[in-house]
């Protein structure tokens, strides 16, 4: 084959490029955050490791009822009604955005676009 | 095939260069209204829908103009054009990846684009719009490369694709359709709401839309030894200058019906387009520059693509035509029949649209990535032309 | 080489597009299934609501009540500070962003003149009440929404209420529910808002928008679910000047109030059935 400097040369660009994600962090392990547990309530809306996999879908299956189905139902836990919102029921007990919400999301890299439209708590 | 593209001559090289130059330009003045939002634009509250959105009305038409070449070639076999329907269905292509990139550029949450797929909604002219546009691209995408494939191979197309191509011809009627349907389903809006918007609409993509490749064509015949044939350029002609006119008497109707039936609500958007409206004593007139210069470029145009001298003794003085014609009809359309709609506004207000630099260059940049995608299919097509000769 | 090459992309080609038309098939299917439970459940709402109104036959969602407003211009004739107090009240209530340039405006609810309100009701000769006075505008919550129809997404459409409401998730901000909407009663989100809203002055329990969503009025859908007036009506005090209430409901008090007034919706000729009335 001819050209063989010219693939060569593009192969290990293409190689380089492709894994950026590897050696752009080489170095920067970090340990999985730890979270502080909100002290008013013992128990959330599911057992920690569904919310820590599911709740963003919880979230959208809440927006849709509440605001497409008009469905106003509240979750009950430990006798105290709350409702389905992110603003006004995960926060009440989270109380900081920045303590919670951010830490594994900075941690993990991704970036929910909650936040432009509903207000966190003032920390 | 695509290796056509990558052997080119200086000038082609040049051109593809200068295209690039204001995509990049476009592509970076889309970002920034993509990071701050389209208050970067001259939309309003009052005129929701500017440059983006009539420059994706007018390329629908450009696409669906294709369609005059494939039915005369297909349906009636008009042999004349079979060297150019292969331009006639690569400049649908492009003229289909315009508008979808208008529609992007125009979207104020783009990201989510695919929700109109997520959630179809039936009784949206917008989810349909999207349906027979995608459907129009992949077929043209479809009939061109195997067809142009079995040229190439000098043999004759597989039987399955004349299926396609049939298809392709009632949803080049239909792409427009719709998009007419975009505006004339809309309760409220006057000007847009007449039963003659989508043949008004169909009759001037059949004009634009042959009048680009006609001018294409001429150009293929100096820069790329390509001869369309004068057979097939001069029915073209006779196609361009019926529907031109088709387009004209439509419009003259939508006069007819505002001014004698002087109902108010049809005769405001007209007279703001025409003449200027007065409204509480400020004549609001920035359209009708436009508008006059439609209709001088029609009367240029018809004239010179009618002129047996013009017509068929210089190539310039046809080209001219043909540009004066295209040019004419995207004032029309891609101007004046888009913004003109929304003045005055609902609430019997008048806002007028200036488009800010921004948005021009954006617009600026996807009609440089039509053309480059263009430019390519077409050294593609005529490549394979020459190959064939050799 | 370039056989190889023509038949992987031919194979390429065909494959994705098959993905993507098995992909797409999939969910109009599943749309479809969705859409059946909702037919369904439409039909024994219909059945279980006996009180539609001859209107609201052109209803094809299932509304078992159909909120409306009634406004009494002459009220805010009387008092000409009120106009600014609703506005406001609204405004405020909703965290709607106060854009001083005017193209990039955004509200919610507003005071306009006679003719802007009613353009189609143009007269010559104008009282000079009318001529001077200004009266409230806001969505009109139509029976038949042409935005709703229009809407590629369903990112708005009507609630069990009869409520034309915005699901803010969803849209894609293409605005051609604004150029359906025959009232001029939308707003986009041409950039951020926050910057324009006062955030000592903001309602904490109530999200902004962000930018690139069109938005609008909402009958205060989150204050009736509590039981609470609309800002707008409550910012009237006893004044009556806004009178909210189930226009399915005989006994509300705005179909009485309807029922002794003499009252006008605004462009009816378009067929939108608004629910917003008025006394002028």
């Amino acid at each position: 084959m001819y050209d063989r400097g010219k693939i060569i040369i593009g192969l290990v660009i293409f190689v380089l490029l492709v894994t950026i994600p590897v050696w752009y962090n080489r170095g920067t392990t970090r340990t999985a955050p730890e979270l502080v547990k909100p002290t008013n309530a013992n128990s959330c809306v599911l057992p920690v490791e569904e919310m820590r996999a599911k709740h963003m879908q919880l979230l959208n299956t809440w927006r849709d009822e509440v605001v497409r189905t008009s469905d106003n139902s509240s979750i009950v836990i430990e006798g105290k009604a709350y409702p389905k919102s992110l603003q006004l029921n995960c926060m009440e007990c989270h109380t900081s955005k920045v303590n919670f919400c951010d830490k594994c999301h900075d941690y993990s890299s991704v970036r929910p676009y909650c936040w432009d439209c509903h207000i966190a708590p003032v920390e | 095939m695509f290796e056509k593209a990558l052997k080119g001559n200086n000038y082609y090289w040049m051109w593809l260069a200068f295209l690039g130059f204001i995509i990049a330009v476009g592509g970076i003045s889309y970002l920034r209204q993509f990071f701050y939002g389209l208050a970067i634009t001259g939309m309003s509250r009052d005129v929701s829908w500017g440059l983006y959105i009539s420059q994706f009305t007018f390329l629908v038409g450009v696409a669906a103009g294709g369609v005059m070449l494939v039915l005369p070639y297909y349906i009636h076999n008009y042999k004349a054009f079979g060297r150019i329907t292969i331009l006639g269905e690569f400049l649908a292509i492009a003229a289909l990846l315009m508008c979808m990139m208008f529609i992007m550029v125009d979207l104020g949450q783009p990201l989510r684009a695919l929700n109109v797929m997520l959630h179809p909604t039936p009784h949206s002219m917008l989810f349909w719009d999207m349906c027979v546009l995608l459907g129009y691209l992949f077929l043209n995408i479809l009939c061109g490369w195997v067809i142009l494939t079995a040229e190439r191979k000098q043999v004759a197309p597989p039987k399955w694709i004349y299926f396609f191509v049939y298809v392709s011809i009632p949803f080049a009627i239909s792409i427009h359709t719709v998009t007419a349907m975009l505006y004339c389903g809309l309760p409220g809006r006057h000007f847009w709401l007449s039963a003659i918007i989508a043949p008004r609409f169909l009759a001037s993509a059949f004009a634009a839309g042959p009048a680009l490749i006609v001018i294409m064509a001429l150009i293929l015949k100096r820069v790329a030894n390509f001869d369309a044939g004068k057979e097939a350029i001069d029915k073209m002609v006779t196609i361009i200058i019926y529907a031109a006119i088709a387009n004209m008497f439509f419009l003259a109707l939508e006069f007819f019906v505002g001014f004698y039936s002087q109902i108010p609500g049809h005769t405001h958007t007209l007279q703001y387009l025409f003449s200027g409206l007065d409204h509480h004593g400020h004549v609001y007139n920035n359209l009708v520059p436009f508008m006059w210069a439609f209709l001088i470029l029609f009367v240029i145009g018809i004239a010179l693509i009618s002129y047996p001298a013009t017509r068929k003794g210089s190539d310039l003085w046809l080209g001219l035509g043909c540009a004066s014609i295209f040019i004419a009809f995207w004032l029309d359309k891609g101007i004046g029949f888009v913004l003109g709609g929304f003045v005055p506004s609902p609430i019997n207000e008048i806002t007028e649209y200036y488009p800010h630099l921004n948005e021009l260059l954006i617009t600026a940049g996807v009609w440089a990535a039509g053309f480059f995608v263009l430019t390519i299919l077409y050294k593609i097509a005529i490549g394979v032309e020459h190959e064939i000769e050799a | 080489m370039d056989q190889k090459r023509r038949t992987f992309l031919k194979v390429a080609g065909i494959s994705t597009l098959a993905g993507l038309g098995a992909a797409t098939g999939v969910g109009r299917l599943i749309g479809g299934a969705e859409s059946a439970m909702a037919a369904a459940e439409e039909a024994q709402v219909n059945a279980s609501a006996q009180n539609g109104t001859g209107q609201n036959a052109a209803c094809g969602d299932a509304c078992i009540n159909r909120y409306g407003m009634l406004i009494d211009a002459r009220k805010f004739r009387e008092d000409p500070t009120l106009g600014e107090r609703v506005v406001l009240a609204c405004h405020r209530e909703h965290n709607v962003p106060n854009i001083p340039i005017k193209k990039d405006e955004i509200k919610w609810i507003w005071m306009t003149h006679y003719d802007n309100a009613f353009p189609e009701q143009a007269n010559l000769y104008r009282d000079e009440v009318n001529a001077q006075f200004q009266l409230p505008i806001l969505c009109n919550h139509c029976d038949n929404p042409p935005c709703v129809r229009v809407c590629p997404t369903q990112a708005t459409f009507r609630n069990a209420d009869g409520i034309v409401m915005m699901d803010y998730h969803r849209c894609i901000g293409c605005r051609f529910c604004m150029a359906g909407c025959p009232y001029g009663s939308r707003s986009f989100n041409w950039s951020d808002p926050r910057p324009y809203i006062d955030s000592a002055d903001m309602n904490r329990d109530f999200p902004t928008r962000t930018r690139g969503v069109v938005e609008k009025c909402n009958f205060c859908d989150e204050r009736i679910r509590k039981g609470l007036l609309p800002a707008c009506v409550e910012a009237c005090g006893d004044s009556k000047a806004m009178v909210f209430g189930n226009l399915n409901d005989p006994n509300s008090e705005i179909r009485q109030m309807l029922k002794q007034h003499h009252t006008v919706q605004r462009n009816p000729s378009l067929g939108t059935l608004p629910s917003v009335f008025y006394i002028v």
